[in-house]
């Protein structure tokens, strides 16, 4: 086919390919975090190049080094208001090994997984309703003044208002276990620092049956729209790759603990079992000079056959089963789609991603009912060690944490693995592949360029999470305060 | 209410994170359906919630983040010239919050650790395309910079805090938390 892309074709313009136009998307929106997409245009308007990149700097790994290992999991959460809970129990998870919790008691896990499935909830709900319903429910080319959350709630007032709801109660969940709704501190390294009362439960069990439904009301809506449009759901910005998460121990789909299984674009099982504590000897990560997000491969694969998409569409097929009873009809249903193929589709991860929330619901109203959640033995310690790593499925994809630390508790490393990251490839073939299927040879409108975002809004990427390093730049600034004086001179050169 | 009266002018607001986490723009929206509510008040012009992207003029412009790199210098003018009250939202805002961390650390130090000595790296190189923003070599609050109307401190301020704020601003009243909402955690 003409419109065929092969992967990293359009990555870099080629060298004679003259004067090139240059087309920003700059703030890409209605995702989290800081980035843009370039494109190079040549005199026939046929797309040369398509980069996504990550814009901004943190430099976390570095400045938690030297800080007390108990201060870590409350800190790492600043990297990400979207899923803090995630960096807050990767963390406490890497330090459980460090204060010798090798296990957690039975409350403590418990309450870190209602803790955890709560956060699936609200940040799939946030995702889907708040910032990627509005280019389904709309068009990707509807107008500009309607095409968010606040034209959903004119134009759809229930769906608007269910996925305020459903935010609303992960968010409750969360400030239940961890005291706080963004940033909160419940678990701390060997367990967690509060349980539920009878009395919260209750509360929260009055509402959990109306979640329950609501998102089964969602995951039925994303299939309309797949129903509705199947060419265009099935093959819009598509490519093939390989796929990484979590499974538990017993294949099934597990978000809070595992171990990882990838599997190759045709769905066969490449590798299975594998430790966490040795993540490094399973990915590479490559540095590319336009962009602040690394661009991570498997090490046996190589970086141009290595790369892998992670999430929600990458969790649903990896597993083999979903441990409840709702959601697992519906990956039986979402697998049957595939006709016995691998599901590639982008547009595919917003129906893997709400069955992923039905199942979230499930498992909240399932500990709910767990008089674990309500037991004061909370932690447990054993022989110091110097190093852990905790890793987790965050919303986004799965998450690593590896710190050391001395035998002062000051921690001497940190290397974060974050979950956008490891999609920064797949995004960038997906909207390389828009960009030749849709932008070629065309004017380009607004609506047309929302089609790149679209598929940039698939992935749910976290770009905040993303960005913790930085780059010294050929440019010149000068930073004035508002008297006009001059507080900081910058150059390449310093 | 008498149907002739016609209905006030819906008041715009804009809002961006800049070197921030967006967990206070996570903690905006915790204000749950009241959002339902607010939309008929007001209306957003650019924000992370909109595909608006530059700031036309607005009523009030709420800013997330510190500074980190010049590419927030711009946005952050760009906001002061568009909007009439300039708010800064959660400790990052106000002095710089948790990135603000980076400030006694050596940028090409760092630099080549993150990229070039780490283990695990392909291809170590420092990121140096001219389309990455120059960073600064500190982090800044966003009052270092251009005047800001008001300052709503923690981190995050609660969604009850930026409901009160926003609903006080809105009737025309000074803004006012008041002791319960007030915090900085
Ligand atoms: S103040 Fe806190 S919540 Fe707000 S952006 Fe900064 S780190 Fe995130």
């Amino acid at each position: 086919m003409e419109l065929e892309c092969l992967p990293f074709e359009l990555e870099s313009a080629p060298a004679d390919a003259g004067t090139l136009r240059r087309v920003a998307i700059d703030p890409v929106s209605r995702v989290e975090g800081h980035g843009k997409v370039t494109l190079l245009l040549d005199a026939q308007d046929q797309v040369r190049q398509v980069r996504l990149h990550i814009v901004e700097f943190r430099g976390f790994e570095k400045f938690i080094q030297g800080r007390p290992y108990w201060e870590v999991p409350v800190m790492v959460q600043r990297l990400c208001g979207i899923c803090p809970v995630s960096h807050h129990l990767a963390a406490a998870k890497a330090l459980d090994h460090v204060v010798g919790a090798d296990s957690l008691t039975p409350a403590a896990e418990k309450l870190r997984r209602l803790m955890h499935y709560g956060q699936i909830l609200q940040s799939h709900a946030l995702h889907f309703f708040h910032l990627s319903s509005p280019d389904m429910l709309f068009g990707f080319d509807s107008e500009v003044a309607k095409r968010n959350v606040v034209g959903v709630a004119a134009a759809y007032p229930d769906v608007a208002k269910q996925g305020v709801l459903l935010r609303k109660f992960g968010q409750e969940i969360i400030r239940f276990t961890a005291g706080k709704r963004v940033h909160g501190t419940g678990a701390v390294p060997g367990g967690v620092n509060r349980s539920l009362s009878g009395a919260e439960r209750e509360g929260l069990l009055a509402d959990i049956y109306q979640i329950v439904g609501w998102s089964r009301h969602a995951v039925q809506l994303v299939k309309r729209l797949h129903a509705a449009n199947p060419d265009l759901y099935d093959n819009f910005g598509t490519f093939r790759s390989n796929i990484l998460s979590l499974v538990g121990a017993d294949g099934a789909l597990d978000f809070y603990d595992g171990r990882l299984r990838v599997r190759d674009a045709d769905g066969k099982i490449i590798v299975d079992n594998f430790e966490i504590k040795n993540y490094h000897e399973l990915i590479r990560e490559e540095v590319k000079p336009w962009s602040y997000m690394k661009f991570p491969f498997l090490a046996a694969l190589g970086p141009r056959e290595g790369w892998y998409k992670v999430g929600p569409l990458a969790r649903v097929q990896n597993c083999d089963s979903i441990p409840t009873p709702l959601a697992e009809a519906e990956r039986r249903e979402f697998i049957d789609h595939g006709h016995g193929a691998m599901i590639h589709a982008p547009l595919a991860y917003h129906w893997a991603r709400m069955i992923e929330m039905l199942h979230a619901a499930e498992t909240i109203k399932d500990l709910l009912h767990d008089d674990d959640v309500s037991s004061d033995d909370l932690m447990r310690g054993g022989p110091r060690q110097r190093q852990g790593v905790g890793i987790i499925e965050a919303p986004r994809g799965t998450l690593i944490h590896d710190y050391r630390v001395g035998d002062d508790d000051l921690v001497s490393t940190c290397n974060l693995i974050v979950s956008t990251t490891h999609n920064n490839q797949p995004m960038n073939e997906a909207i390389r592949r828009v960009a030749r299927r849709y932008l070629n040879g065309r004017e380009l409108t607004e609506g047309l360029l929302n089609h790149i975002e679209v598929a940039i809004r698939a992935f749910d990427p976290c770009l905040s999470c993303a960005t913790h390093a930085l780059g010294k730049m050929p440019l010149q600034v000068e930073l004035q305060d508002a008297a006009g004086q001059v507080l900081q001179r910058l150059s390449s050169t310093d | 209410m008498n149907a002739a009266v016609p209905a006030p002018r819906k008041l715009r607001l804009a809002t961006t994170s800049l070197a921030g986490c967006f967990g206070c723009h996570m903690s905006f929206l915790d204000i749950d359906e009241r959002l339902l509510d607010l939309v008929d008040l007001i209306e957003f012009d650019r924000s992370p919630l909109t595909d608006i992207k530059h700031c036309g003029p607005c009523d009030i412009g709420l800013i997330e983040g510190g500074l980190c790199n010049a590419e927030n210098i711009h946005v952050l003018r760009e906001f002061r010239r568009n909007c009439k009250v300039l708010i800064a939202m959660g400790a990052c805002a106000v002095n710089g919050g948790l990135p603000a961390q980076r400030n006694h650390i050596d940028l090409g130090q760092c630099l080549q650790e993150v990229y070039l000595t780490q283990p695990g790296l392909v291809g170590g190189q420092v990121p140096n395309d001219p389309e990455l923003p120059l960073p600064l070599d500190k982090v800044h609050p966003i009052h270092e910079v251009v005047r800001i109307d008001y300052f709503i401190p923690g981190c995050p301020p609660s969604g009850d805090a930026i409901w009160k704020f926003l609903t006080d601003l809105l009737k025309g009243r000074t803004p006012r938390l008041g002791h319960p909402l007030l915090h900085f955690d």
